[in-house]
């Protein structure tokens, strides 16, 4: 029996072809006679379009056919977008045309579709295709959006509200009223793109002899996208077949289905031949999904030992042009708010404001970075008030672990009530200062003031709903070359599921990890799937992973018994063989896939089912509820508005961990995105809603030098929601980072009683705030 | 007007001659030209380093360069690192030991700008590995993995391992 797999820190099987140039993603696929695709995309944010003229594109050089919306077929003119996540607070689910030909509500969207020889020539024609627009002015931001005077984001829509919900749950009223103190702040939020290396990209290719469009396309979710173009252009679901290749990073934009996944196959099966079309960055920043602004104007009442009595307040969510996503990110905003805390009352209407500006759908963290910056904000302005200290108001507040599971009153964005399974946010929050030694930190702060430094330390906190359902399945298969094969329907962007899925799967049968293949993000390999998302794979696919193992592993020995004559109960499986404990005797899985494969005219033995195969599609009952606490200390310097990050220390409680190594790198992946948040992404329009930062220069993302080492440690609090005891564990660092960072900075700014109230904070907000405490000062 | 020219590059030890339009970038020229497409396209303005080769040893953005600028030079990508077909280069085994690749788009950036690096400086700094690879984003590790490897392959090259 070898090492055991499940739990180790083991390396990835994904690396060696990565390192050396061998991965393969969409846009490394050369297909014979394959053609290449450009879209003609709006300039303005706003426009009527008058008229549409390919002539002179049509003459250029190598194009071989440009398609505008009256090009397409009749039935898919008006097709908009399926509409994903319906919910009744919605009352305007604009969704996006295939392509538009009337009103262009976004900067980016496309108008035409130019196919020609190579992607050079179809640019160059696409700049040839004239497009005649009367400009409507935009609604910009997502506050004066609501306003009665604002420009309509969509012309013959009543006003720019698409969706307005209230939840919560208490008596809050009353709770202000007997409050000791109440403070009352509104705070901006802003969060950009998930920006991946690897920009979209489809190929598609129609095989005449079988009749079937395959598409491969740089997706978090094939199976998605599958269902989508079925849906959308009406093809038999036979007739489809969607890969995700290696894709270079997701992040939750290739979460979603975007029109180019219909486009592409629609025009590659038209023309006979493969079409590709890889989006450049510019595109990426114009047409990619976005999260961008909320404003939360909150207000919160606490008891005189800073206990919380309530929270209430309203929040502006700016949604973009279209809502292929309804509401998901602003409604999991709102349900993330009460975090690790004993809320005993909770108010919070939300109004989704529709901007002309891409779409907002969920980027790692989804909604919660903006909901955890504002609830901490509130308890750093209470601690502050009450004069506690910033940990101990927390320690008060935390929901104990004999308070598990903890029933919130709230419905999560799964439509079940949202009830925290299993967690220690005590120890959490404790690891977590230990780690960042919280109680040295006022000695070091004497210390650099003394010196002329200002250092400065935040803590946040969050809890989070992982794993989200339906279901994501697993087909386990030993091959009767002995190869134990894993099917899954998530496609994998960087998180390692080959190596994490074989982990599970490698110790039912005695080998490593090496022994094991795992083919994901292919819907022509399993039935079913749903997609990588939501930090949902390791609970549901991880799950199905472990149901199928342990079937295959039953079967196996079953049929071994059956082979061997002897007892089951006897039985175990080592090293890939089923053995006979205590003898020599034991047959290979080999040999039993090749028995179970069946012999002509003879029955199967055992009276098994042929094929040494599993399939399970594990399907939790709801959300499991992973948490954290990050504290980090920082460096300002007040003249520049320079901040250097000198620790960041994360407890992390994802339960129980299949690979260390993996989840160590997912926080400090997801704390660099929220770096990100706090200090350098910000995604600028101007008045009239057009994207001023549509270049890596403009838009910053964190570089090495500014991104901090971070001191990961892990509390496992296993779930009961799933056999494994595994909570998601992708998004957990980006989560409390910007309300973290942020705290620190005003920490380390208190000699001036600077009070921020937005993220992303640049370097000039943090001088001219100074500045302005200076003056009043 | 199309216009174009015959070159030859070198890559990798491999002669490749081709008729080129001129305006072709190098890092098309590498990857759909030559089919070499571990060199990766992710910004196409200079920004992000995932293009990143060694030009006659020294590195350079392959999105910012004309094919026809790199006529008779040498090129190394990144299928061109490893000594042979089943091992890894020291710093290529660095990065899996250390987790210095999630999704592995901007890898191969990340390990040709280090090879230059670690061969000017040997025994670097944590600080000064940061510098080195301030031009090129990576947006899954955090970069965390990445220094710890780098600082880890200038043990090993160090070692001789």
């Amino acid at each position: 029996m070898g090492a055991k797999m499940f739990g180790a820190r083991v390396s990835r099987l994904e690396d060696p072809k990565l390192l050396t140039g061998r991965g393969g993603y969409t846009d490394d696929m050369h297909l014979p006679e394959m053609l290449e695709a450009a879209f003609v995309r709006s300039p303005h944010s706003h426009a009527r379009i008058k008229d549409i003229n390919i002539s002179d594109a049509l003459k250029h050089k190598g194009v071989c056919k440009i398609y505008t919306a009256s090009d397409l077929p009749d039935y898919l003119r008006n097709t908009t977008v399926p509409f994903q996540v319906p919910n009744p607070a919605i009352s305007q689910p604009f969704q996006q045309r295939l392509l538009e030909d009337r009103e262009v509500c976004f900067a980016g969207e496309p108008i035409a579709l130019v196919v020609a020889d190579t992607r050079y020539n179809a640019e160059d024609a696409a700049t040839l295709v004239q497009v005649d627009y009367d400009i409507l002015p935009g609604a910009a931001d997502c506050k004066s959006a609501l306003e009665d005077s604002a420009p309509l984001c969509h012309v013959d829509s009543p006003n720019n509200e698409g969706a307005k919900y209230k939840v919560g749950y208490g008596d809050v009223a009353s709770a202000f009223a007997n409050a000791h103190l109440t403070h009352s702040e509104e705070f901006w939020i802003h969060r950009g793109g998930g920006f991946a290396i690897e920009n979209r990209g489809v190929v598609a290719q129609y095989d005449e002899l079988d009749d079937v469009v395959t598409i491969w396309s740089a997706t978090q979710s094939p199976f998605l996208v599958k269902q989508n173009v079925v849906d959308m252009l009406g093809w038999e679901s036979d007739r489809v077949r969607v890969i995700a290749p290696d894709v270079g990073g997701g992040f939750g934009p290739k979460t979603i289905y975007y029109v180019e996944e219909a486009l592409i196959p629609l025009v590659a099966k038209d023309l006979g031949k493969p079409v590709k079309w890889i989006e450049d960055r510019r595109e990426n920043f114009l047409a990619t999904n976005m999260e961008r602004d909320q404003y939360w104007d909150m207000e919160i009442a606490v008891d005189a030992d800073g206990k919380l009595l309530g929270v209430r307040g309203q929040m502006i969510h700016d949604t973009g042009a279209y809502m292929p996503w309804g509401i998901i990110s602003p409604y999991i905003s709102a349900t993330t708010l009460p975090g690790p805390y004993v809320l005993p009352s909770y108010e919070l209407e939300t109004f989704v404001a529709l901007t002309n500006k891409v779409a907002v759908t969920p980027v790692r963290g989804a909604g919660r970075p903006q909901a955890v910056f504002a609830m901490e904000r509130l308890m750093d302005r209470a601690a502050d008030k009450l004069g506690l200290d910033r940990a101990e108001i927390r320690r008060r507040n935390l929901i104990q672990t004999e308070q598990m599971p903890y029933a919130l009153g709230l419905i999560f964005r799964d439509g079940k009530p949202m009830t925290y399974d299993s967690g220690d946010y005590p120890k959490c929050q404790e690891e977590a200062l230990r780690l960042g030694d919280y109680e040295g930190f006022r000695h070091r702060q004497e210390q650099a003031r003394a010196e002329g430094r200002h250092i400065g330390i935040g803590i946040a906190n969050y809890v989070e709903g992982t794993g989200l359902g339906p279901f994501e399945g697993a087909t386990v298969r030993i091959q009767p070359s002995g190869q134990i094969c894993i099917y899954t329907g998530g496609g994998d962007s960087g998180q390692g599921h080959w190596t994490t899925l074989a982990q599970v799967c490698a110790d039912k049968f005695g080998v490593g990890v090496e022994k094991i293949d795992v083919q994901k993000g292919d819907t022509g390999k399993i039935a079913s799937g749903v997609g990588t998302f939501a930090s949902r794979i390791a609970v549901n696919a991880g799950s199905s992973v472990h149901l199928a193992s342990n079937e295959v592993r039953q079967k196996a020995i079953k049929v071994a018994a059956h082979m061997l004559e002897a007892a089951e109960e006897d039985m175990d499986i080592e090293n890939g063989s089923v053995v006979v404990r205590g003898s020599d005797l034991s047959v290979s899985l080999s040999d039993v896939a090749r028995a179970v494969q069946g012999m002509p005219g003879f029955s199967l033995p055992g009276g098994v089912e042929p094929g040494l195969e599993a399939t399970h599609y594990f399907s939790p009952s709801q959300s499991s509820y992973c948490n954290g606490t990050a504290v980090v200390e920082v460096e300002v310097d007040p003249d520049t508005g320079h901040v250097d990050i000198l620790n960041y220390s994360m407890a992390h409680d994802s339960g129980t961990l299949i690979n260390p190594f993996v989840v160590d790198g997912q926080v400090q992946g997801a704390v660099a995105q929220g770096v990100g948040n706090a200090l350098l992404e910000w995604m600028v329009y101007d008045d009239n809603s057009n994207p001023v930062s549509t270049t890596f220069a403009e838009y910053l993302l964190p570089s090495a030098p500014e991104t901090p080492n971070v001191d990961v440690t892990h509390v496992e609090s296993p779930t009961p929601i799933n056999p494994l005891g595994v909570k998601g564990a992708g998004e957990g660092g980006t989560i409390p980072a910007a309300a973290a960072i942020i705290s620190a900075i005003e920490d380390a700014l208190s000699p001036w009683n600077v009070r921020i109230a937005a993220a992303p904070l640049t370097p000039s907000m943090i001088v001219n705030q100074v500045r302005a405490e200076k003056a009043v000062a | 007007m199309s216009d174009r020219r015959t070159i030859c590059v070198n890559i990798n030890g491999k002669a490749y001659e081709r008729e080129v339009e001129t305006r072709l970038h190098l890092a098309d020229f590498i990857r759909h030209e030559c089919l070499l497409t571990g060199t990766h396209v992710g910004c196409e303005h200079g920004v992000c380093g995932a293009c990143t080769i060694l030009l006659d040893g020294k590195t350079a953005r392959s999105c910012l360069m004309l094919a026809v600028q790199a006529d008779g030079k040498e090129i190394l990508t990144v299928e061109g690192i490893a000594p042979n077909e089943t091992e890894l280069h020291p710093l290529q085994q660095a990065f899996q030991d250390n987790h210095g690749l999630q999704c592995g788009f901007c890898t191969p950036g990340m390990l040709t700008t280090l090879l230059e690096f670690l061969d000017e400086n040997p025994d670097p700094t944590e600080r000064e590995v940061r510098e080195a690879i301030s031009g090129n984003l990576c947006r899954c590790t955090g970069y965390q993995g990445i220094v710890a490897a780098a600082l880890d392959a200038a043990k090993r090259l160090q070692a001789g391992t």
